[in-house]
C-alpha cells in the first residue's frame, strides 16, 4: 500500500514524513533535483537538514527530477504518468507510478500583472528573482526594484540584498496597515509579527525604501529594462495622477500573489472553488480530503497561506492518506494538528483580506501592451475578439485571438485575461507538463489502463 | 425588439451557417446558445473540409457543395463585414491519404477510383516525397485530393455570426432554450428570460440534439462520439504541408464501434502548431482524457511523420461529435412537430458540411429550389426510426 505525494515543498515533505511515520510506504516526486520546493531552496551543495531529511527515510522513495504530466484513476487507486530527467531533455524515460492514496502538494507560482514594458528582458517574477538568488547565488540585476503585493516581497528583497544587488525599493501596491485592524485574524500567527520585524530591520540596514500604495506601472528600455515608472496608487489601484516618477533600474521583480497549480487536481475531477484572493483552489475537508475519495491536498493549492500553513496541512494530509489505506493513527495527534491547520487557515484569510489585487491595474495597460507574451497578443487584440468577434467564453476567446495558447498554456495570463474580459477561465490542462511525441509514443503498453 | 421568424438553437458552426443562410434569404433569426458560441464541438474541431474520406453518395455530394461554398461565402463576407472579421484561415492545402502497407493500398486505390467516377479529383501520386518531404519512407500508396481544405472553425463561426448580426438579427450567448410551445405548430420557445415567439425552431445542438429533440416533443437518435486531438509546439513552416492521414481513417469514420478507434490525421495550422488526431469513442458525455488514447495518437502520427519525434505535445483537448447510426447528417423539417427543424448529426464533418447544410435548410424553409437532394438527410428516413437513444 503506497501513498503517492506530488510536490516536495513544505507541504509535500511533511506529508511524506507523516505518512511514512505511521508505517505507509511513500513515493515522493518533484520536478526539482532537491527537496524543499521554492521555500527551502538552497544551493545544490547544501546539506539536507531538518524536514528535508525525509528523503532519506527508509519507507520514502524519493524521486527527484520527476515531471508528472498526467494522472489517472485506476481500479486500485491512482497512476501518475511521469518523465524522469532534467527539464526539456530529449528522451527522458516515461514511468508510471501506482499508489492507493494520493497527496497533491504542487504549490503555486507567482502571479504577474501585465504593464507596458513587462515583456522586456530584465522583468522577472519575484519567485524567479528569489530562486536565482537562493539557488544559484545570482542577482537578476545590480539595481533592482521589487513591486507587487503581499508579504512575499520582503524575503525576495532580502535574497536580492544577500547576493549584492542594490534594491531601489519595495513597492507594495496594497495598504497593509490594515493588518492592525484585523488582530482576530492574526491570533496564533504571532510568529509572523516577529518575521515582519526581522524584515523591517533587513530593509532598514540595506537602506531599502518600503512604500505602500505604490507600484511599477511601466518599464522602459530599448533591448532591456533601463528604467521604470513608479506611481502612487489610488485605493482601486488606478494611478494617482501626477505621481509618476522615473527610476533607473536594470531589473524588476514582480509578484502579485500566487496562482495554485491545479492541473492534476482538475484532471482527477477534484472540486475547485474561488478563494478570497480570487485564485482557484482545491476544496478540502478537515482532514485535507478532496472531493475525490483517496485524494488529499495540502499547501498552497488549497489556499495560499505560506510555508508554515503548508507544512501543517502536509502533516495532516499525510496522516489522512496513510489512514485511508489502513495505517492506524492516534486521534490525539490528529486533533492537535487539525487545530494548528485551522489557525494557519485564519492567517490565509488575513493575508487575502489585506492583499487583494484591485481592478485598477487594468488601467495601467495601453492598447499595445501584450497580455499574452507567448503568443504576443495585445490588449486591443483581446478586446476586439470580445467586441468585434463576439467571444462569449474563454475557449472561443483563445481560438479567436490565440491568447493563452502558447508554451505556458495560459499559466501566466489566464487569470489576467479572465479579469480583463469577465470570461471565467477553468485551467484545464490534461497534459500537465509538455511531453515529446516520441516519449509519449514510447510509454509502455499496459500503463494508462 | 422585433420577434424572430426562426430561433436557431446552438451557436456552433452548423447553427451559425443556418442563421447566415436564413438571414441571407431575408429571414429574421435569433441564435440562442446556452453557453458561448463555437465553444463546444466547433471549438474542439480541427477544421476539416474533406471530400477524400467520403464514399460516393449523398454525404460526398453535400461535402463537395460545401467545399465549393466555403471560399465563396468567406469572400462574400469580406464585403459585408470586412477582411479582418471574415478571415477564417481558409487554406486550400489539399489532402494526402497514405496507405502504409500493401493491405491498405488496394482499398485506398479502389476508393479513389470510385470517387473519380463520381467527379472527385483523386490523384494517385508516385512522388509522395515531393508533396510531403518529411513523410515516412514506408508508403505503399498515396492519393492526393486537391479539393480538401482547412479552416479555423472558431474564426469561421464568428465570421458567420458577425454577418448575422450585421443583417440585424441577434446572437444570444448564455441563453438556453428550455422548452418549445406549440399548438398545431411551434409558436414560441421558453428561455430563462421568458417566452420568445417564433415561427420555427432549428435544432443545431450537435451532440446534444437528441436531448433537444426530446425537449421539443420529438426524438432523434443522435449520440455523442468522443474525439481527442493533440496539439504540438509550433514547428517551422512547411514541415507538414497537407492534411495527411492514414488510409485506415476512412474505415474509422465509417465504423459504428463504441470502442476506441484511432487513426493518424496530421496537419499544421497557420500558427505553426501541428494537430494530431484522431480518435473516436462512444463513452457518453464522459470528459476525462485517457493516456492510452494520447499514446495511440502519438504512435500513429510518428508512423507517418518520424520527424515529429522530438516535438513536444503542449495540450490535448477532447470534444463530442454528433453521431447518427447511418453516419449521415439530419437536415430538414421534423414531420412529428410542425415548425421544428433539425440540422445536426454531422459527426466529425460539421465544419466542412456547414455551409451547404445551412443553405439547404434555408432553401427548404423558404420554398426555394434545393441545391442538393435533401431526401437522404430527411428526418423520417428508415435508418433513424425505431432506435432508442442509447446514451442519455
Amino acid at each position: 500500500m503506497t501513498v503517492l505525494v506530488v510536490g516536495a515543498g513544505p507541504a509535500g515533505i511533511h506529508a511524506a514524513s507523516s505518512a511514512a511515520g505511521v508505517g505507509a510506504d511513500v513515493v515522493l516526486v518533484d520536478s526539482a533535483s532537491r527537496p524543499g520546493g521554492q521555500y527551502h531552496r538552497q544551493p545544490s551543495d547544501a546539506p539536507r537538514t531538518g524536514a528535508l531529511a525525509v528523503v532519506d527515510h527508509p519507507r520514502v522513495k524519493w524521486m527527484p527530477e520527476t515531471w508528472v504530466w498526467a494522472v489517472e484513476r485506476t481500479d486500485q487507486g491512482f497512476r501518475l504518468h511521469a518523465q524522469v530527467g532534467p527539464a526539456d531533455a530529449p528522451g527522458r524515460p516515461c514511468i508510471a507510478l501506482d499508489g492507493e492514496a494520493l497527496v497533491l502538494a504542487m504549490g503555486a507560482y507567482d502571479r504577474v500583472l501585465p504593464f507596458p514594458g513587462w515583456d522586456l528582458p530584465g522583468v522577472y517574477t519575484a519567485g524567479a528573482a528569489q530562486a536565482m538568488a537562493k539557488g544559484q547565488r545570482v542577482a537578476v540585476g545590480r539595481n533592482v526594484v521589487v513591486s507587487g503585493t503581499g508579504p512575499f516581497l520582503l524575503p525576495v528583497a532580502e535574497s536580492l540584498l544577500g547576493v549584492g544587488a542594490r534594491v531601489r525599493g519595495v513597492l507594495e501596491a496594497g495598504s497593509p496597515v490594515r493588518w492592525a485592524l484585523q488582530p482576530w485574524l492574526l491570533r496564533g500567527s504571532l510568529g509572523k509579527i516577529g518575521e515582519l520585524a526581522h524584515y523591517a530591520k533587513v530593509l532598514s540596514t540595506g537602506k531599502v525604501p518600503y512604500r505602500t500604495r505604490s507600484a511599477v506601472v511601466a518599464a522602459h528600455g530599448a533591448d532591456r529594462v533601463e528604467s521604470v515608472t513608479v506611481a502612487r496608487l489610488n485605493h482601486d489601484w488606478t494611478v494617482a495622477s501626477g505621481s509618476e516618477q522615473q527610476v533607473e533600474v536594470d531589473a524588476v521583480a514582480v509578484g502579485y500573489g500566487f496562482t495554485p497549480q491545479l492541473e492534476l487536481a482538475i484532471a482527477l475531477g477534484c472540486r475547485i472553488q474561488r478563494a478570497l484572493d480570487d485564485s482557484d483552489v482545491v476544496v478540502v475537508g478537515r482532514d485535507q480530503a478532496t472531493s475525490v475519495p483517496g485524494v488529499f491536498a495540502a499547501g498552497e493549492i488549497t489556499a495560499v497561506a505560506g510555508a508554515d500553513a503548508a507544512a501543517a496541512e502536509g502533516v495532516l494530509a499525510g496522516l489522512s492518506a496513510a489512514q485511508s489505506i489502513g495505517s492506524s493513527i492516534v486521534d490525539k495527534q490528529v486533533s492537535l494538528i487539525r487545530r494548528k491547520v485551522l489557525r494557519k487557515r485564519d492567517f490565509a484569510r488575513a493575508l487575502a483580506a489585506v492583499h487583494p489585487v484591485r481592478s485598477g491595474w487594468q488601467s495601467w495597460l495601453v492598447d499595445t501592451t501584450l497580455v499574452c507574451r507567448c503568443e504576443e497578443v495585445s490588449l486591443s487584440a483581446v478586446r476586439s475578439a470580445v467586441v468585434e468577434r463576439g467571444a462569449a467564453g474563454m475557449r472561443a476567446l483563445k481560438l479567436l485571438c490565440r491568447v493563452g495558447l502558447g508554451p505556458c498554456q495560459g499559466r501566466i495570463c489566464g487569470r489576467n485575461v479572465a479579469e480583463l474580459t469577465g470570461l471565467p477561465d477553468i485551467p484545464k490542462r490534461p497534459i500537465a507538463s509538455p511531453i515529446r511525441l516520441g516519449d509519449l509514443a514510447s510509454e509502455p503498453d499496459g500503463s494508462g489502463g | 425588439m422585433a420577434y424572430p421568424d426562426v430561433v436557431v438553437v446552438g451557436g456552433g458552426v452548423v447553427g451559425a451557417a443556418c442563421a447566415e443562410a436564413l438571414t441571407r434569404h431575408g429571414v429574421r433569426v435569433r441564435v440562442c446558445d446556452r453557453g458561448a458560441p463555437a465553444a463546444a464541438t466547433t471549438g474542439s474541431g480541427e477544421g476539416n473540409l474533406l471530400v477524400s474520406d467520403k464514399e460516393p453518395g449523398p454525404e460526398l455530394n453535400l461535402a463537395r457543395a460545401s467545399c465549393r461554398r466555403w471560399p465563396r461565402l468567406l469572400a462574400e463576407l469580406v464585403d459585408e463585414i470586412g477582411p479582418s472579421l471574415a478571415d477564417a484561415e481558409w487554406e486550400p492545402k489539399g489532402g494526402l491519404v497514405v496507405a502504409t502497407d500493401e493491405t491498405a493500398a488496394a482499398p485506398l486505390l479502389a476508393l479513389a477510383e470510385r470517387q473519380r467516377v463520381a467527379g472527385v479529383e483523386a490523384v494517385v501520386t508516385t512522388d509522395v516525397r515531393g508533396l510531403e518531404p518529411h513523410l515516412a519512407p514506408s508508403v505503399a500508396a498515396a492519393v492526393h485530393y486537391p479539393e480538401d481544405a482547412q479552416l479555423q472553425p472558431v474564426l469561421a463561426t464568428s465570421a458567420l455570426l458577425a454577418a448575422v448580426r450585421r443583417r440585424g438579427s441577434e446572437v444570444c450567448a448564455g441563453v438556453e432554450v428550455l422548452g418549445v410551445h406549440r399548438g398545431s405548430r411551434v409558436t414560441s420557445v421558453r428561455t430563462k428570460n421568458g417566452d420568445l415567439p417564433c415561427g420555427a425552431v432549428v435544432n443545431a445542438c450537435g451532440p446534444w440534439s437528441g436531448r433537444f429533440a426530446e425537449i421539443a416533443g420529438s426524438s432523434l437518435p443522435v449520440e455523442p462520439r468522443r474525439g481527442l486531438v493533440l496539439v504540438t509546439a509550433p514547428l517551422p513552416p512547411q514541415t507538414v504541408r497537407h492534411k495527411v492521414y492514414d488510409a485506415d481513417y476512412v474505415g474509422t469514420v465509417a465504423s459504428g464501434s463504441a470502442d476506441l478507434v484511432t487513426s493518424a490525421v496530421v496537419e499544421s495550422t497557420r500558427s505553426g502548431t501541428v494537430l494530431v488526431g484522431s480518435s473516436r469513442q462512444r463513452v457518453g458525455f464522459h470528459e476525462s482524457i485517457e493516456v492510452r488514447v494520447l499514446r495511440a495518437l502519438a504512435r500513429k502520427a510518428l508512423a507517418l511523420f518520424p520527424v515529429l519525434r522530438g516535438v513536444p505535445a503542449m495540450r490535448a483537448y477532447g470534444g463530442f461529435r454528433p453521431y447518427t447510426p447511418d453516419h449521415l447528417p439530419v437536415i430538414g423539417a421534423d414531420p412529428a412537430v410542425p415548425g421544428l427543424w433539425h440540422a445536426t448529426g454531422h459527426e466529425g464533418a460539421g465544419i466542412g458540411l456547414a455551409p451547404a447544410t445551412g443553405q439547404l435548410v434555408a432553401e427548404l424553409m423558404t420554398g426555394a429550389e434545393p441545391h442538393v437532394d435533401p431526401a437522404p438527410f430527411r428526418v423520417d428516413r428508415p435508418a433513424l426510426q425505431g432506435r432508442a437513444l442509447e446514451c442519455a
